[in-house]
Parts: structure tokens; sequence; C-alpha cells
């Protein structure tokens, strides 16, 4: 076991990628720009075998950060509590530098339904998020990080606009914040809002990391362009201009390429994560 | 006006209802299709994860099948947990309770025999005891001994030919199976786990041991499965497959 209160180390301010297995022998040998990894923490809640070993052997060259998919923070129900336990348990062991969730949910009556759900923006969502994460930042003894979500549907019955319903919840929790450029971008298309006027309201001090990841385009009931987050292709080209508005704004940041279906071989997804550090050679120290 | 969540998941996993009221798009219009932008992705996420799961009862029930059903499975059976590594525990029964499949007896023993794969391939970790260690042990005090057995260790017992069906649906050029009951040992030298057929009173051996009973009380229990009971092969596959985790002798 690793001793967390000797080093917690932080996420560095460059590129990063989405762990895969299949990439496992490329990042050992050549890893390129790639200096950190961010693993999805359910794929690591086994008793043992090849994925806790790889990762075992990664996170001595690699700071890794757990970001988790499955926790249902916006959830009505209690946080589940067996789940919470199994966080603590690979955070504890693994001292990574980033712990992050969602702005979602994804359980409910007991049925994990293996989708990042939408939530209504109002005061009685922000107070349950609000608590659960009070849980979950005393749970783990850290500091997490919420992720903005990609939305295809508003509620009526919302009150808050998503930024400063974030900024709300950072300000009351004392958590940070994970944004995602490429969740701005779809959500504000589907949703007819302005990107660069949802970075401009966004707390940006409280930003840990920034996600890219690539998205496909579907139309809705009326012709109008609906994106779809899909991480499975090349991140967009307004998506790296936004990131450049954004990191004007909010300076040098982890920067994370997110490439979870039909991942590409090694080389093609080192030059994203190249082209995302060139994005970050270009913001002004 | 305000959703809840019990609605949201209803109309969620069940496409003949409407899309819940208060759902919008930028002009207030109905949610409509972008409601079913959620319904895919659970749906294909987790037809998904079954064939990742089940790739040999995929294979031998053919995409559009296997499709078909993961659609029924995962509504009747959604996770219980966020640990989809471990989603589809209820698919053997369910396959086996299947009117359509009833001419596929065998298919609900493949899907246990891929569920104890999967389970094998995430246990925990355990170091083999040097093989040695039997030979050095006296002969009587071998048979009173008890062993702990590896937790990436699994067994699966079968009328149909559950391990020649799984390598035919898997591996290419594999040999047509053979009408035979089959027991199949799973190991996990490694990483990977190395499933393989044994020998007549194998299994009778390895799940006496498993329940506790010494290495000759195990025997006994063989023999009265398969009176000419010859336990070099079995216990050849479990020193190979480093399934032997501690010999615990009397005193």
């Amino acid at each position: 076991m690793l001793d967390q209160s000797a080093r917690r180390p932080r996420l560095p301010h460059s590129a990063g990628v989405g762990y895969k297995p299949q990439h496992f022998a490329d990042l050992t040998s050549d890893p390129g720009a790639v200096t950190w990894l961010e693993i999805h923490a359910e794929n690591y809640m086994g008793d043992g075998g090849r994925p806790l070993a790889q990762l075992r052997q990664l996170s001595k060259r690699f700071a890794i950060s757990v970001h988790g998919v499955g926790l249902s923070i916006g959830g009505e129900g209690a946080l589940d509590r067996d789940h919470l336990a199994r966080l603590k348990h690979l955070c504890d062991w693994l001292a990574p530098a980033s712990f992050s969730e969602h702005l979602a949910w994804s359980s409910h009556d007991s049925a994990f339904l293996n989708d990042l759900l939408p939530l209504p923006y109002t005061n009685a969502t922000l107070a349950r998020v609000a608590d659960h994460i009070d849980q979950v930042q005393t749970t783990l003894g850290r500091r997490m990080l919420l992720e903005n979500p990609s939305s295809y549907l508003a509620f009526a019955e919302s009150t808050w606009a998503e930024p400063e319903f974030l900024a709300e919840i950072a300000r009351r929790t004392g958590c940070g914040l994970l944004l995602d450029v490429n969740n701005v971008f779809v959500s504000a298309t589907n949703l007819g809002f302005s990107p660069q006027g949802y970075i401009d309201a966004f707390p940006l001090d409280a930003v840990g990391e920034i996600h890219l990841g690539g998205h496909d385009e579907q139309a809705d009931d009326h012709g109008a362009p609906l994106l779809i987050d899909s991480h499975g292709r090349a991140v967009a080209d307004p998506v790296w201009a936004l990131l450049d508005y954004t990191l004007a704004r909010s300076g040098a940041q982890p920067l994370l390429i997110e490439w979870d279906n039909d991942v590409p071989d090694w080389p093609q997804l080192a030059a994203e994560a190249a082209r995302a550090q060139t994005a970050l050679h270009r913001v002004p120290a | 006006m305000s959703v809840s969540q019990t609605d949201f998941r209803a109309a969620l996993l069940d496409a003949d209802r409407p899309a819940p009221t208060g759902l919008q798009d930028a002009a207030a219009r109905p949610a409509g299709r972008r409601f079913d932008v959620y319904r895919n992705n659970v749906a294909v996420s987790l037809t998904e994860a079954l064939h990742d799961g089940f790739p040999a009862v995929a294979s031998l029930l053919g995409k559009t099948n296997m499709d078909g059903i993961a659609g029924m499975f995962l509504r009747a059976h959604p996770p219980a947990s966020p640990l989809l590594m471990l989603y589809g525990e209820a698919f053997p029964d369910f396959l086996a309770g299947l009117e359509q499949l009833s001419h596929l007896g065998y298919l609900a023993d493949v899907a246990r025999l891929e569920l104890a794969l999967r389970q094998s391939y995430h246990a925990a970790d355990a170091a083999p005891i040097p093989p040695e260690r039997l030979g050095q042990t006296a002969p009587e005090a071998l048979l009173a001994a008890r062993l702990a057995l590896a937790p990436a260790l699994r067994l699966r017992r079968s009328p149909w030919p559950v391990f020649d069906i799984w390598r035919y649906a898997t591996e290419p050029g594999a040999p047509q199976p053979q009408a035979a009951a089959q027991d199949v040992l799973i190991t996990r030298p490694g990483y990977d786990p190395a499933p393989q057929p044994l020998p007549p009173g194998g299994a009778a051996w390895i799940a006496a041991l498993q329940t506790g009973q010494s290495w000759g009380a195990a025997e006994d229990a063989a023999r009265a499965e398969a009176a000419g009971f010859d336990l070099t092969p079995t216990l050849t596959l479990l020193l190979q497959g480093g399934a032997i985790t501690d010999l615990m002798t009397e005193g």
C-alpha cells in the first residue's frame, strides 16, 4: 500500500489520455507526449488479475486520475455505500493524483443504468448533489472534481443555468470542477446557447482538469443538429477552438483525450495527445 | 412538471412509453427523439457488455439473435451494481428459461462457463505452492492433508460437451463437439484463465477439496464416481495452473 500522506501528486499541466488496456505495451515503451493517464474507477474494482497488475505498474511511471462513472452523485436516493467503500479502497491503495465524478445520475431503485443521466437544475437538486459531494469528500479524505455533462434535452423545471449551478456546488462543497469542453460544445449546440458564453460564466478558478473527446452528429425531430457525446472519434475542430478560448482564460490545465469507443491504435491517440500539448504551448505563461 | 427519476427510468427501459413530460428542447418543445439518445445509450452499452462477456453464446446465437435476447435480458435484469465486469450473473438462467431457445439445451451451460471465465479473470491473486512440496510430504500425511485452492479456480460440471462447444464457438478450426458430458476446470496461471476438460472423477476430487475434505477423502469421493479414477492428470492440471496455494498437514 502506498502512503498517501507522504506524497499526493497533482496532475501535471500537460496531456493525458484515457487508458485502454490495448495500449499498455505502447504506453510503457513509447508514451510520446503523454505524462498522465485517466482510468475508469469501476474497471479496477475487481479483486486482482491483470487490470490491477497493469495499473500498479503504470502508476509507477504516470500520474493517475481516477474517474468514476458509477457513483450516481445526482441520484434521488442515498449514495451506494458499498460502491463508495470500493472507491475509497481504490483511492487508498493507488493514491491517485485526482478523483473525479459526474454531475449526473446512473442508478435508481437498485438498477445501474450505465449512462450519465441528466438532472434538473433546481434548488432541491443542488442541495442533494452538495450533500452527496460532502459525503464523498469526507469518505475519501480528498477534494474531488465534478464534471459538467453533455446534454440532449432540458428540464422545464430548471431554475439555474448550468455554469452558475456548478459554481454554487463548488462554493458550497469546496470541490473542484472538471471542465469537458466537448460536452460544452455538444450541449451548446443541442440546447442553443453560446459555448463561449458558457465558458465566460464558468468558475474557471475551480477547474482542475479539462476533457476533450469526439462527438457524432445526428438530427432531432425538427431537423436541428443533435450532437452525441460518443467518445468514438477525433476531437472536432470547433472543440479545439473552444479549448484555445478556454485556456486563454483559465491558464494551463491538465488536458485529457477521451476515446472510449472504436479505440484507435496508439499512434493516432498519441497524435491527439500531442495536439493537446501544442494547445498548451500557446497558453501565455 | 417535475420529472422523477422513477418516471425517467421507467421510460428509459420501455420504448413503448412516451418520454416523460417536462423534458424539452431549447424551444420548449417535447424532447421526443432527444430522449431516445439516453434510451439508446443504455440499451447499446449494456448489449455490448453482454456481447463482450458472453462471446461464445453470441457466436452460437449470431449477432441479430444475441442483440434481441440481450435487449430482453437487460430490461428484465438491469445491472444491480456499477461493476459491469460482473454483469450477467442471471444470464444463464435467463437463457435456460427462454422457450425459443429450448432446442439449444447446452446454451445456458456455455454461458455459465463464460461467466466463470470472467470471474476467474478478476479474482484475487494468490501465489501457488512449489510443486516439490507434494513430493516432500510423506504419503500418509498427504492423504490427511487439506489443500487451499486459488481464488481464480472455477469448476463447471455439465451434461453437455460444454468445453468442446465453447471452443468450437470461439476458436477457428476447433474440432466438432462430440456428444458427451464434460467437466471443466478453470485455472489462471498468470493472468489468463485457462479452461481444460477434466478426466472422469477429476471434478469430484476437486469439488471435495473445495469443501475442505482431506486429500484422501476427496480420492474416495472421486472413486465413488469413477471407479478407475487416476489422480495424476487432474493433479497435473492443478499444478500447471498454479491452483494449489497451500498444503495444510495435520499437526
